[in-house]
C-alpha cells in the first residue's frame, strides 16, 4: 500500500488522522507477531476475568509462565544451534524426585541438595552434548533416549514412587516470594528468578557466544570453516538446556509439588514456545525474548481455556495444533520469504 | 623450443548429411545478468562420438545441461530428428531421448543393479513388479555393453568400482532407449584400463546409432575416441573440426590464448617480497602427494590445474580442515601441526572458500555478524588485542549494503564475497587463501576485488590464489604453480603463456614435443 | 559367478511357485542386515547363560512363547516404522494411535460378535486417516517429520485424555480370542506378527511403491530425477505405518479384553519400535533396510526383557538399558556409515572444482 507520489493538484492531502493510521500499521508489521498475539490475549483474559488485571493477578500469570519461560529459552539455545532436546522434561521430574529424596523434608539440606542437581542437569546436558557432536548420533535420538534413560533411573531409585519430600525452604522458591513491597502482596520469587534468568540469557545471546550458536545453526559448515569449534557451541547449548531445566524444576517443585507426572510433555511446550516466538527449527533464527513472549502466549492460552471450563486434557491437543500451526507457518514464510 | 607451425587455416568440419541427429542453434545463456553461453551452435550425426572440449568456464557443462533439459536455455533452439525440442525438466529431456552422465553418478549406492536403472519404470507383471524380467532385461542390457566383464544385476550398485558404476549409468541410458548420450568428464576417476573398457562401451553405443557427446580436457582420450571436436572459450564457439585434421597443440591454442583486455594490479616488485612464510616439504595426505612449496610474505602465489587435480584439497589440508598426515608444515621458519580450521585460523591463516553460500557466509545473519564470524572464534587475548571494527572492514572492501544488521543473503555476488573478504581481513591474517574469489562475480565487482587481494600481499600477507580462469591467474600472481592429478606437475613465473600452463595442467607436454613433425597425434601412453 | 553370456536367456516364470521360493530365500541371505542376526545369536546366548546362571527359563516351550507374544505388539508397529524410517521419515504418533485403536475397538465392538468385523474396519480405517494427516502435514505443509507426527500425538492424546479415564470395555468374547489363541502349537498372535512381517518384506519387494520408498529415503533428488512422485510415495509410507499402529491396537484390544487409554504410552510403542527398526539395521536416514532386520531387532529386544524378567531387575532398569542401546546402536551405525562415505570419497579423488552431477542450484558456474 503506498503513498500517492506526488499528490494531483486537485486531490486532498491525506489526512492527518489516515498518516498516523499509516504509521501505526508499518510499526505493527515490524513487532513480531508473538507479541501481538500476547496482546491480543491478555486482552481478552483481562476482559473475561475480573481478577488477571490486577497486579496481584499479573504477577500470579507470570509465577506461572515463569518454569516453562526458562525451558523455553534453554530450548531456544538448542535449537537455534540446529538441534533438539527431548529430554528436558523428564529432567525435570528427576530433579523433583531426586530433590525431594535427599531433602526428606530436612531444611539444612536444601542448598547441598540444590548444587547436587545442579550438577546431574550439567552432567546431563554434557552427556547428550557428547552424544550428537562426538558420535554423531542425531539429537532427537540421544534425547528420546536420554528421556527413557532419565524416567528408568528416577523410578528405579525410587521404584515407581517417589518419596520423601521437599523441605519447606526449597518449597518456596516456587511458592513465595519477597513481601511487604508497596501495592503487591509480595513479589514471587519465581518472577525473580524468571527476569534474572532471562536477563543472562538476554546477554549471553547478543554476545559472541550467542551469535555463534546463531551462526552454527545457520550453516554449520560455514562456521566450522571460519574457526569456530562447533562442537563446543552444541555441548554448550545442550548444558543451558538441561541447566535451565533444573531451574524450572525447582520452581516447579515449589508449587506444583512432587509427582511423577510433574515433567511430562514440558519438552513440547518448550518447543512450541520457542517456535512460537520466533526460533526456526533447523537453527540460525529466533531470540530469547521471543521464546518468553512464547512461552507467555502458552500460558495465556491454557488459563483462557481454564476460563472457559475446558478440560485439562485439551491443553494437549491445543499444543498439537499450535507447534504443528506455527512450523508451517514458519516453514512458509522462510520459503516465500 | 619454437612451437611448431600452425597451419594456415583452423580448417572446419563440413556436416556430413543433411539432416543431423542432434541442432543446437545459437545457444544463449544467461545466470543473474551474466552471459555464460553466447551463441553456440552444435551439430552431431547418429553413431557419433562428438567431444567438446574448453578450459574450465567456457560453458561446455552448461551447454550439455540445456541439451539435457537441467536448464532452460535464454535464447536458441534444440532440435533432436529434426522436432524442436523443449525442455523444462530432466525428464523432458529424457523423453526426447537424451540421457546425460554426471561425473558423481545418479544412482543410490544401497539399491541394486536392476533397481537402479529401473527406477520408475519397473516392469510390471499384474500390479507386482517382475522382479526376473527386470533382472533379465538388465542382464542383457549390461551383456551388450560388457560382455566380457560381466555384471550382475543383482550386485548392490555401492560395491561396484566406479568403472562399472558408469556402465550402469550407461545401461540406464540405453534402458530407456536414449538417442543422444553425453558424458561429462567419463574418464576423470577411471585407470588407463578402465578407460579402454568405456571406450569399448562407446564403440558399442555408435554401433546402435547413438551418438555420445563427450566433454573432456583429456586430449589423448579425445583423439582415439572421438570423430569430431567442438572447442568452446568464453561461452562461444571458437571451431567445430574433424579429430583427424588438427593436432594437440592447435587444440590448446584454440582453447586457450586471448587478448589480455583484462587490467590487473601491478605485481610486486622482487625486493617487495618478504621471507617464506609458509614450507612445504613433502607433504601429503589421502589425495595428495609429494607437496613441496614455499610462499613468501607480499607475494601472490597462483595455483592453476584443471578439475580434480587437488587445488582445493590442498587449500583445505593447508587450512586444517583434511590435514596433511605426512610432511612437514613451517610456518614462518616454525614447525606447526595444523589439524583444524580453528588453530588455522589462531595461527593466521585464513581460507576464502570456493562456495561462499555453503562455506563462507551464514545467510540468515546479518552483515556484522558474519564479518565478525572468524574474529569471534578468537583467543579473547587476540581479540582484545585487535578489536573488531566493523564499520572500517566494510569500508575498506567497499562493500555496497543498506545496514549492517541486513541479512547477508539479500546481497549481490560480490558483495557477499566482500563480506567473507572483510571476515578474514578481520583476523589480521599472514596467510590468506582464495579458491576462486571471483566466480560468478560481474566484471565490475572483479576488479574490486583484485585490488584488493593486490592490496592485502602489499602489506606483507602472504597470499595463495586458486583459479581456474587462466587470465585471472597470470594477470594476478608472481609466481604460478601448476597442479595435475594430487601432485605438482610444475612451476611457472610471472607472465606465463596460457599454453604452458594449459601444457603442464593437462600432461600434454609431450605432445607439444613431438608436434616438430606435423604428424597424427602418437597413440598410447 | 557363471559368464552372463552363458546364462541361458530364458524368461522365467515368476508363476513357477518353486523359482520363486528359491529367489526369495537368495532374497534373504543376501539382506543387508546380515550382522544383526549374529548379534540376535549372540545376545541369544548371553541371555541363556544370564538365566541359566540366575535360575530361569528360557528355553521352555513356555519362555519362547511368552518372548513370541510378547514381540507381537511391538513387532507389528516397528514393520509399519520400518517403511516410515526407510523414506527417511518418522512416526512418533504411534504410541497413541495403539491406544485410540484400542480404544475405538472396543466402542464400536460394543460387545456384539456381529460387530467384530465393523469394529477392525473403523479401526484400520481410523489407522490410515491419521497417516494420511501425517504424511499431508510433512510433505504439504513442509514440517519436519518429528514435529508433525508429535503434534498429531499430542492431539490424539487430547482425545483420549479428555473423553476416557479408564479402560474401556465392549470387546466381545469372540475377539478376545485372537489374543488367546493357538493355530495348533502357535498362538494366533504370533502367526498374526508373521503375517504382517511377510506382508511388510512382499511390499518392499515386489511392488512399485516398495521399491521407490527406498529410493525416495535414499536420494529424494535422484528419485525425483526417475519421475518418481516422491510425496505419494511418502504419505503412503505414513499411512502404512499408522494403519500397523491401528492393528496392533485392535491385538492389544483383544488381548486386554478392553480398550486402554494408556496402553500405547506405557509400552513405550513408539521408541521401541525406533530401537528395534535400527537396531536391525535400517539406516535412520533412509535407504536402506528392511523388515527382517527388524524382526531381528524386535526379538532381540524381548529377549532381553524376559531375561531382565527373569534375573528379576527392576522394570525400569530396562527402560534404561534400552536408551543406552539406541544411542549405542546408532552411534555405531552412524561410525560404519561415515568411514564408508570417507572411504568412498578417497576413491574417487579429489573433487576439486566440480559442480558435479545432480541438479545444481541455477549459478554462474564453471562451465
Amino acid at each position: 500500500m503506498s503513498m500517492p507520489s506526488a499528490p494531483a493538484p486537485t486531490e486532498l492531502e491525506p489526512s492527518r488522522g489516515s498518516q498516523a493510521a499509516g504509521a501505526a500499521l508499518a510499526w505493527l508489521r515490524g513487532v513480531p507477531v508473538v507479541w501481538l498475539v500476547l496482546a491480543v490475549l491478555l486482552v481478552w483474559l483481562s476482559v473475561e476475568s475480573s481478577v488477571f488485571a490486577t497486579p496481584e493477578g499479573i504477577l500470579a500469570y507470570l509465577k506461572r509462565s515463569a518454569p516453562i519461560a526458562i525451558l523455553a529459552i534453554g530450548a531456544y539455545f538448542v535449537l537455534a544451534s540446529g538441534e533438539f532436546d527431548l529430554s528436558v522434561g523428564s529432567l525435570v521430574t528427576v530433579t523433583v524426585v531426586v530433590a525431594a529424596k535427599l531433602s526428606d523434608g530436612d531444611p539444612s539440606n536444601t542448598y547441598p541438595v540444590i548444587a547436587v542437581l545442579f550438577a546431574i542437569g550439567i552432567a546431563v546436558g554434557l552427556f547428550n552434548g557428547f552424544c550428537t557432536t562426538i558420535l554423531r548420533v542425531p539429537s532427537f535420538i540421544v534425547t528420546l533416549a536420554m528421556l527413557l534413560i532419565l524416567n528408568g533411573l528416577v523410578f528405579l531409585w525410587t521404584n515407581g514412587a517417589p518419596t520423601g519430600a521437599l523441605a519447606d525452604n526449597f518449597r518456596e522458591f516456587g511458592r513465595k516470594g519477597i513481601e511487604g513491597i508497596p501495592w503487591l502482596d509480595e513479589l514471587p520469587y519465581s518472577v525473580i528468578v524468571l527476569f534474572v534468568v532471562a536477563g543472562f540469557a538476554v546477554w549471553l545471546a547478543r554476545g559472541g557466544f550467542g551469535r555463534r550458536v546463531l551462526a552454527v545453526g545457520d550453516n554449520d559448515r560455514a562456521a566450522a570453516l571460519s574457526g569456530i569449534s562447533v562442537t563446543r557451541v552444541r555441548i554448550a547449548a545442550f548444558v543451558l538446556s538441561a541447566t535451565s531445566a533444573v531451574i524450572a524444576a525447582i520452581l516447579l517443585g515449589g508449587f506444583a509439588g512432587v509427582t511423577a507426572q510433574v515433567g511430562q510433555g514440558l519438552e513440547f511446550q518448550a518447543i512450541t514456545a520457542a517456535v512460537l516466538g520466533g526460533t526456526v527449527l533447523g537453527g540460525g533464527r529466533g531470540s530469547v525474548m521471543g521464546a518468553v513472549g512464547g512461552a507467555l502466549v502458552l500460558q495465556a492460552l491454557f488459563q483462557l481455556l481454564n476460563l472457559y471450563s475446558v478440560e485439562n486434557a485439551v491443553e494437549q491437543t491445543v499444543t498439537g495444533l499450535l507447534i504443528i500451526g506455527a512450523v508451517s507457518l514458519a516453514a512458509f514464510r522462510t520459503r516465500s520469504g | 623450443m619454437n612451437p611448431p607451425e600452425d597451419k594456415p587455416a583452423t580448417p572446419t568440419a563440413e556436416p556430413r548429411t543433411r539432416s543431423p541427429l542432434l541442432v543446437m542453434r545459437g545457444i544463449a545463456k544467461e545466470f543473474y545478468g551474466v552471459r555464460v553461453l553466447k551463441g553456440v551452435d552444435l551439430e552431431c550425426e547418429a553413431g557419433e562420438v562428438h567431444a567438446i572440449v574448453g578450459e574450465n568456464g567456457a560453458g561446455k557443462s552448461t551447454l550439455m545441461k540445456i541439451l539435457a533439459g537441467a536448464y532452460t536455455p535464454t535464447e536458441g533452439e534444440v532440435l533432436i530428428d529434426g522436432e524442436p525440442v523443449r525442455c523444462t525438466h530432466p525428464l523432458d529431456g529424457q523423453q526426447a531421448g537424451v540421457s546425460i552422465i554426471y561425473q558423481e553418478f545418479n544412482l543410490l549406492p544401497d539399491r541394486t543393479v536392476a533397481e537402479n536403472i529401473y527406477l520408475g519404470r519397473e516392469p510390471r507383471r499384474g500390479i507386482l513388479v517382475d522382479r526376473h524380467k527386470m533382472e533379465d532385461d538388465a542382464a542383457a542390457l549390461l551383456d551388450q555393453l560388457s560382455p566380457d566383464d560381466p555384471i550382475s544385476p543383482r550386485e548392490m550398485v555401492g560395491t561396484l568400482a566406479v568403472s562399472k558404476q558408469q556402465t550402469v549409468e550407461i545401461a540406464k541410458a540405453l534402458s530407456v532407449d536414449s538417442k543422444i548420450v553425453v558424458m561429462d568428464e567419463p574418464t576423470a576417476a577411471l585407470a588407463a584400463h578402465e578407460v579402454e573398457r568405456l571406450f569399448a562401451q562407446i564403440r558399442r553405443l555408435k554401433e546402435r546409432g547413438i551418438a555420445v557427446l563427450y566433454i573432456s580436457h583429456r586430449l589423448k582420450e579425445i583423439f582415439e575416441i572421438a570423430e569430431r571436436i567442438t572447442v568452446l572459450k568464453d561461452g562461444e564457439k571458437v571451431a567445430t573440426v574433424n579429430t583427424g585434421d588438427v593436432t594437440a597443440p592447435q587444440l590448446v591454442r584454440m582453447m586457450v590464448g586471448r587478448e589480455l583486455d583484462q587490467y590487473f594490479p601491478e605485481r610486486a616488485k622482487p625486493e617487495a617480497i618478504g621471507d617464506v612464510r609458509l614450507r612445504l616439504k613433502g607433504c601429503g595426505n589421502d589425495f595428495l602427494a609429494g607437496i613441496d612449496l614455499e610462499v613468501r610474505a607480499g607475494e601472490i602465489l597462483g595455483i592453476a590445474g584443471l578439475q580434480g587435480s587437488g587445488r582445493t584439497e590442498l587449500a583445505r589440508a593447508i587450512f586444517g580442515d583434511d590435514p596433511f598426515t605426512t610432511g612437514t608444515f613451517e610456518l614462518d621458519g616454525k614447525e606447526r601441526h595444523i589439524h583444524s580450521p580453528g588453530q588455522a585460523v589462531a595461527a593466521g591463516i585464513g581460507f576464502v572458500t570456493e562456495d561462499r553460500k555453503a562455506e563462507g557466509l551464514a545467510l540468515s545473519q546479518s552483515v556484522r555478524d558474519n564479518v565478525a564470524l572468524a574474529w569471534r572464534g578468537l583467543r579473547r587475548a587476540v581479540r582484545r588485542e585487535h578489536k573488531l571494527r566493523t564499520a572500517d572492514l566494510v569500508k575498506a572492501v567497499e562493500l555496497r549494503y543498506r545496514n549492517l544488521g541486513q541479512e547477508v543473503r539479500f546481497l549481490s555476488g560480490g558483495n557477499q564475497q566482500k563480506v567473507v573478504l572483510a571476515k578474514w581481513l578481520a583476523t589480521e591474517p599472514r596467510l590468506l587463501i582464495f579458491d576462486e574469489p571471483t566466480r560468478g562475480i560481474d566484471v565490475g565487482a572483479k576488479a574490486g576485488i583484485h585490488d584488493l587481494i593486490r592490496g592485502l600481499a602489499n602489506e606483507g600477507v602472504a597470499v595463495v590464489l586458486i583459479s581456474s580462469e587462466l587470465p585471472e591467474v597470470i594477470g594476478m600472481s608472481d609466481r604460478i604453480v601448476v597442479m595435475r592429478q594430487g601432485e605438482i606437475a610444475g612451476e611457472v613465473g610471472p607472465g606465463a603463456s596460457e599454453a604452458e600452463i594449459m601444457f603442464l595442467a593437462t600432461g600434454e607436454r609431450d605432445i607439444a614435443a613431438d608436434a616438430a613433425s606435423p604428424a597424427a597425434p602418437e597413440e598410447g601412453a | 559367478m557363471s559368464r552372463v553370456a552363458d546364462r541361458p536367456r530364458v524368461q522365467v516364470n515368476t508363476g513357477s511357485a518353486r523359482n520363486f521360493v528359491a529367489d526369495s530365500l537368495a532374497a534373504i541371505t543376501r539382506t543387508t542386515s546380515g550382522p544383526v542376526y549374529l548379534v540376535l545369536v549372540g545376545v541369544f546366548f548371553a541371555c541363556l547363560i544370564a538365566v541359566a546362571i540366575h535360575g530361569g527359563e528360557f528355553l521352555t516351550g513356555e519362555a519362547i512363547k511368552e518372548m513370541l507374544v510378547r514381540s507381537v505388539a511391538l513387532g507389528i508397529v516397528a514393520v509399519g516404522m520400518t517403511l516410515v524410517i526407510l523414506g527417511a521419515s518418522l512416526d512418533l504418533s504411534v504410541a497413541y494411535v495403539v491406544s485410540l485403536a484400542s480404544i475405538i475397538a472396543a466402542e464400536v465392538m460394543d460387545d456384539a460378535t456381529g460387530n467384530i468385523l465393523i469394529g477392525i474396519v473403523a479401526v484400520i480405517g481410523f489407522g490410515a486417516l491419521v497417516g494420511l494427516v501425517n504424511g499431508l502435514v510433512i510433505t504439504k505443509l513442509r514440517v519436519n517429520p518429528f514435529i508433525a507426527t508429535l503434534g498429531v500425538a499430542l492431539i490424539i492424546r487430547g482425545i483420549i485424555e479428555s473423553r476416557y479415564q479408564g479402560t474401556v470395555t465392549g470387546v466381545p468374547e469372540g475377539f478376545q480370542k485372537l489374543g488367546y489363541d493357538d493355530l495348533g502349537p502357535i498362538p494366533l498372535s504370533v502367526v498374526l506378527l508373521f503375517a504382517v512381517v511377510a506382508l511388510g518384506w512382499f511390499i518392499l519387494r515386489y511392488t512399485r511403491f516398495g521399491n521407490r520408498l527406498y529410493a525416495v529415503g535414499g536420494n529424494e533428488e535422484v528419485a525425483k530425477l526417475s519421475g518418481v512422485r516422491t510425496h505419494r510415495v511418502l504419505i503412503g509410507a505414513h499411512v502404512l505405518c499408522a494403519m500397523a499402529a491401528a492393528l496392533t491396537g485392535l491385538f492389544l484390544a483383544s488381548r486386554l479384553g478392553a480398550g486402554s487409554p494408556t496402553v500405547g504410552p506405557e509400552g513405550g510403542y513408539d521408541l521401541e519400535a525406533i530401537a528395534a527398526v535400527v537396531l536391525g539395521g535400517t539406516y535412520l536416514l533412509g535407504g536402506r533396510g528392511g523388515v527382517l532386520g527388524t524382526i531381528a531387532g524386535v526379538l532381540i529386544l524381548a529377549m532381553l526383557d524376559h531375561t531382565f524378567n527373569e534375573l528379576e531387575v527392576n522394570a525400569f532398569a530396562k527402560d534404561v538399558a534400552r536408551g543406552l542401546i539406541i544411542i549405542a546402536a546408532v552411534a555405531a551405525y552412524s561410525i560404519r556409515w561415515r568411514r564408508r562415505k570417507r572411504a568412498e570419497a578417497v576413491a574417487d579423488g579429489p573433487g576439486d572444482s566440480g559442480t558435479g552431477g545432480t541438479l545444481q542450484p541455477q549459478e554462474a558456474g564453471a562451465g
